[in-house]
This record gives structure tokens, sequence and C-alpha cells, in this order.
């Protein structure tokens, strides 16, 4: 089986160069993975969380030899990712979230078919692992229709049954459940507890926060394309202990009254979120210090909803951890 | 053998997406007719009735020869926006055996518009299709199907990194099949286009056509053509696997 470890990266680092002008061309750079290290064993279920443009992507496109690393080093069951990209291909799935990817005028089934020929599955094992999978993933009795009246629940499913054709030792998951309605969120992530269950290591990046604590064995907090923490679901919470978190619904807060209650003393962190008309204000604030009635009266004169304190969560911590960097 | 596979499962199946689309379909249909009709009619005018029939061939193999280069670098265009590209390219596969399918599959399509332009010639015109070589004929289509495919492999090598492929596909349209005499013999044309016709596919192509259509000698002609088609697929095969690597390199492979 080779390296002990299905996924090492080591000190990765990724920039992206553009060039903008004919006349006068500008040259930008942006450095999107800055330096990431980290080890997935076999059959583990790691999950990579960060906000939009913390370098997830990057990160897993640099690990499934979709892009090379500006410098650093990655091996995927011990194989380079950059010199050894065949024997790593082999041994990986890649399943995206979105409407893209899929040849849209053509058949489940003939999206299946053209994939397992392309990812070398035996002609002879073709039309019983198409079926399999369109069991796994529920697709069963639908495989002849095009894939253009597909919803996207059901796109979604067809990715994860083309990612798993060559039936990968790995299998990198980016963000499968963007879109997906809860029901089939669901299915998706019973699917992949499935997978994990019978060995298939699983590199699974989300915006979801529960997703990555049900799912999760481990789990790697990454912004501004670093590594901002690396533990279990636990460890990570952990992170978020000796606070309380206070919650506001609140109705057209100014700027200055958010100011004002970062700057109330215990407070560590204030988030605003704009959820339609109502914001929902999150004061992070020291365990021992209770805020909620010094907040309440910075938001004096100002239309509220639900006010409510209590325990964090690994939402919070991740807040907590992604506010840090 | 399960490269050949690949091949032609890989054709199949992307002539019948290529196939479904209103849009390549109405396009392989209906330029080519009207080029056809220009053709006609030109003919007619300089007192050529007896090739009407080449008129109409050859108007049939600037069909195939414009969705053989719209195809490679718009199929590929095509692969970015529907995200495919990336899913094709992360197969454990030679770039060659990914891409070849996509292009022999527009040359494929590009049949469509000779099909079409013999059909009008015959309802429309009345040309009747009386070919010197039928066999042959058919032989050299076919060639020349799969041999324009190999030739827009050597395209889609420079596609593959271009974001804007279609600027250079436009470009490369007319003067091609200019120069190829798809249309216009070539011994009208200036005596400096000869070498490029010389080493271009679609003239020897479009010669083996023509002669199975008119009588010649259509088998050397299709032997070169496959020849120099053979060479664009080498030439094509150790690009494509250089380029793939500056687009894993310069991340031109998505989108953003």
């Amino acid at each position: 089986m080779g390296s002990e470890y299905a996924i090492e990266a080591e000190d990765l680092r990724r920039t992206y160069r553009a060039r903008t002008g004919w006349l006068r061309p500008r040259r930008t750079e942006v450095e999107a993975v800055r330096g990431v290290s980290f080890t997935v064993g076999r059959g583990e279920l790691f999950g990579l969380l960060g906000p939009n443009g913390a370098g997830k992507t990057t990160t897993i496109k640099l690990l499934n030899t979709l892009l090379i690393p500006t410098s650093g080093m990655a091996r995927v069951c011990g194989h380079d990712v950059e010199k050894e990209t065949r024997e790593v291909r082999r041994r990986i799935g890649y399943v995206f979230g979105g409407d893209r990817g899929l040849y849209d005028r053509l058949s489940a089934l003939d999206n299946l078919r053209y994939f397992a020929e392309l990812y070398g599955v035996a002609p002879r094992d073709q039309k019983r692992r198409i079926a399999e999978l369109l069991d796994l993933v529920g697709l069963a009795g639908r495989e002849g229709e095009r894939v253009e009246g597909y919803s996207r629940g059901m796109r979604q499913r067809l990715h994860i049954a083309r990612g798993l054709l060559h039936a990968p030792d790995v299998l990198f998951l980016d963000e499968p459940s963007i879109g997906v309605d809860p029901v089939a969120a669901r299915e998706l992530r019973r699917t992949v507890a499935d997978l994990a269950s019978t060995g298939t290591t699983v590199l699974l990046t989300t915006h979801y926060m529960a997703e990555a604590d049900e799912l999760c064995d481990r789990i790697a907090v990454i912004a501004d394309g670093q590594i901002q923490a690396l533990g279990t679901p636990a460890e990570l919470r952990r992170r978020a202990d000796g606070r309380r978190v206070v919650e506001v619904e609140a109705y057209g807060v100014p700027e200055s009254a958010v100011d004002a209650v970062r700057d109330l003393p215990g407070v560590r962190e204030t988030a605003v979120e704009a959820r339609g008309a109502l914001q929902l204000l999150t004061v992070h604030s020291d365990a021992h210090v209770d805020v909620q009635s010094d907040v309440l009266r910075e938001l004096a004169g100002i239309r509220l909803g639900r006010v409510d304190s209590r325990e964090p969560t690994l939402e919070d911590a991740y807040v907590a951890i992604v506010s840090a960097s | 053998m399960r490269s050949l596979r690949l091949l032609v499962v890989g054709t199949l199946l992307h002539a019948k997406h290529l196939s479904r689309s209103p849009f390549e379909v109405t396009i392989a249909l209906v330029v080519p007719v009207v080029q056809a009709t220009l053709a006609v009619y030109l003919f007619r005018a300089g007192g050529e009735q007896h090739r009407l029939l080449e008129a109409a061939v050859g108007a049939g193999v600037m069909g195939v020869w414009s969705s053989v280069l719209f195809g490679s670098g718009g199929a590929i265009q095509d692969q970015r926006w529907q995200g495919t590209l990336e899913m094709i390219m992360l197969a454990p596969r030679r770039p060659v055996l990914i891409i070849l399918p996509i292009t022999i599959a527009t040359g494929v399509v590009g049949t469509y518009a000779l099909l079409t332009t013999l059909l009008w010639g015959r309802l429309l015109y009345g040309i009747r299709l009386e070919f010197a070589h039928p066999v042959a004929f058919v032989v050299a289509a076919v060639v020349c199907v799969v041999a324009l495919g190999m030739f827009g492999l050597l395209l889609a090598a420079t596609f593959v990194l271009m974001r804007n492929a279609n600027a250079l596909a436009n470009t490369l349209e007319y003067p091609v099949w200019l120069v190829s005499g798809m249309l216009v013999p070539i011994t009208v044309l200036p005596a400096w286009t000869a070498p490029i016709a010389a080493v271009l596919p679609t003239t020897w192509g479009a010669r083996a056509l023509r002669e199975a259509t008119s009588g010649g000698p259509v088998w050397p002609s299709v032997a070169v053509c496959l020849g120099i088609s053979v060479l664009c697929l080498a030439l094509g095969a150790v690009a494509l696997t250089h380029v793939e690597r500056r687009a894993r390199a310069a991340a031109t492979l998505a989108l953003a």
C-alpha cells in the first residue's frame, strides 16, 4: 500500500499570476495557498473548512493534480502529485458542487459510460458498476433521461456516482452539498459516511459546520491561504471554551452601535450577518462576564427581535478561529 | 485495444452530444448550403455546368472544415464552460486519447454539411449524384473526417491554453478553405500559396474527394492526406502533453 498516509501535504504554496491590459500590461499576483501542511490517514474523513476565498478549492486542486504547486510537496497514496500524475489520478475521485461538470444533452447512463471508459473501468465490469452506483445514489430508473432535465440534487448525485466509478482510494469532495435541499444534503451525508466506513479516504471541503461536525474525523480550518487550526471537531470546539455567545436579532443596526458593542469590556468578537430584513448580531465574550445587558444598552432605540445567550458551538469556534486569523 | 475502445466510445458520445445542440446542427446545415448556392451560381456564370457536383462536394468539405475548426476551439471552450474540461483531463489517460475523440466528433458532425449540400444539390438544382468512383468517394470522405479530426487535435493543443480560442479560429476559417482549393482550384491562386497548400491535410482531403467525384487518382491524395494527418496527430499528442502541464501551471483548465 506504500505510504501510511492517504494524503500528505508539506508546505504547499500556490500563487496565481494574471496579466491585464494590452498596451500597458499590469501583472497581478495572488497567493491563494501559503504554506499548507497536513496529513490524512487512510480511511479517514478529513474536512477542510474555511470562508470563501480561503484557499480550500486551490488546496484540493493541488492535491488532485489539476494544479501544480508553486512550491512545496504533496503525495497521494505515496505518489507525488506533480511527478507521478497518472498514478495519483488512478487512485482518486473528484466531485465538486454546483450545476456544471456533466454532459447535459446526454443521459446519465451515457455520462457514466463515457467516464467509465475514460477512467479505465474494465469493459466487462462497466455495466455492473454503473448499475450499482445508480442504485447507490438513487438514480436507478432515471438513468435514461437527459441530464439537462435533472434537478440540482440529482445532478449532484450523478456527480458522486461519476466520481466513484473506478472505486477510488481517495475521494475529494469540494463543497458537494452547495445548493442542495436539506433532504438531499442529508442523503449525501449518509452516502459520504457510508463510503468512509468502507475504507475510502475522503477529503471534504464545506461551508456547513453541521456537515463537518457530523461527518469529519478531523477538521482543518483554513483562512487566508493558511491552516489556522486542525483537530477533531471536539478539539476545535474547545477553542471556544471560556466564551459565551449572545445573539441579538435586530433591524437597522448602525455601524457605530456595532463598534460600541465591540469596545465593551469582556467582548472578544462581534459579527453582523444580514438575514433578509433583519440582522443577526453575534457577540462572543469571556464566559465569566455577562455582557448581555451592556449589549442591549448599546442597542437602545433599535428595534430588536429574539435575544439569546448560549454556550458556544463548533460554528462559534470556527468564527473565533477565522476572526483571529 | 482499450485505447481504441475509448476513441470509438468517446467519438460516438461526443458526436451524440454535439448532434443534440440545435445551434451546432443549424450552423452545420445552413452555412454550407448558402456557400454551395453561391458556388453553383458562380460555376454556372462561368459556363462550368459540368462542375456543379464538385461545387456541392466542395461546399460540404468547407462545412466539415468549419465544424472541425470551431469544434476544436469551441468544443474545448465548451468543455470549460460545462466544467467538464477538468473532469476529463483528470482521467488517468494520455491527453491525446481524451481530446482526439472530441475533434473527430466535430468532423463527424461536419459530415452533416456534406450530406446536406449533396441533398440540396440534388433536390433544388437537379444535380445528378454521379461520382466517378463512388466507393473511393465514401472512403475518401471517412478518411477526410478522421484526418481533419487529427489536424483539429493539433489546433486543440494550442486552444487549451487560450481562454479566447474562438478569436484564432475565426482568422483561420476562410484562408484555409481558400488555400486548400475546396472550391476554387489552387492553380488560380498566387504561387506563394502552393507550399502552404501542400502541407495542409485539407488540401489533400478536398483533392481526394474532388478526384473521386470527377475522376482522377484518388488513392495517392488519400494517402498523403492521411500521412500529413498522422504527423499532425503525433505533433498534437506531444504538444498536448506539454500544454496540459502548462495549463495546470497556469490554471487555465477551469473558468476561474
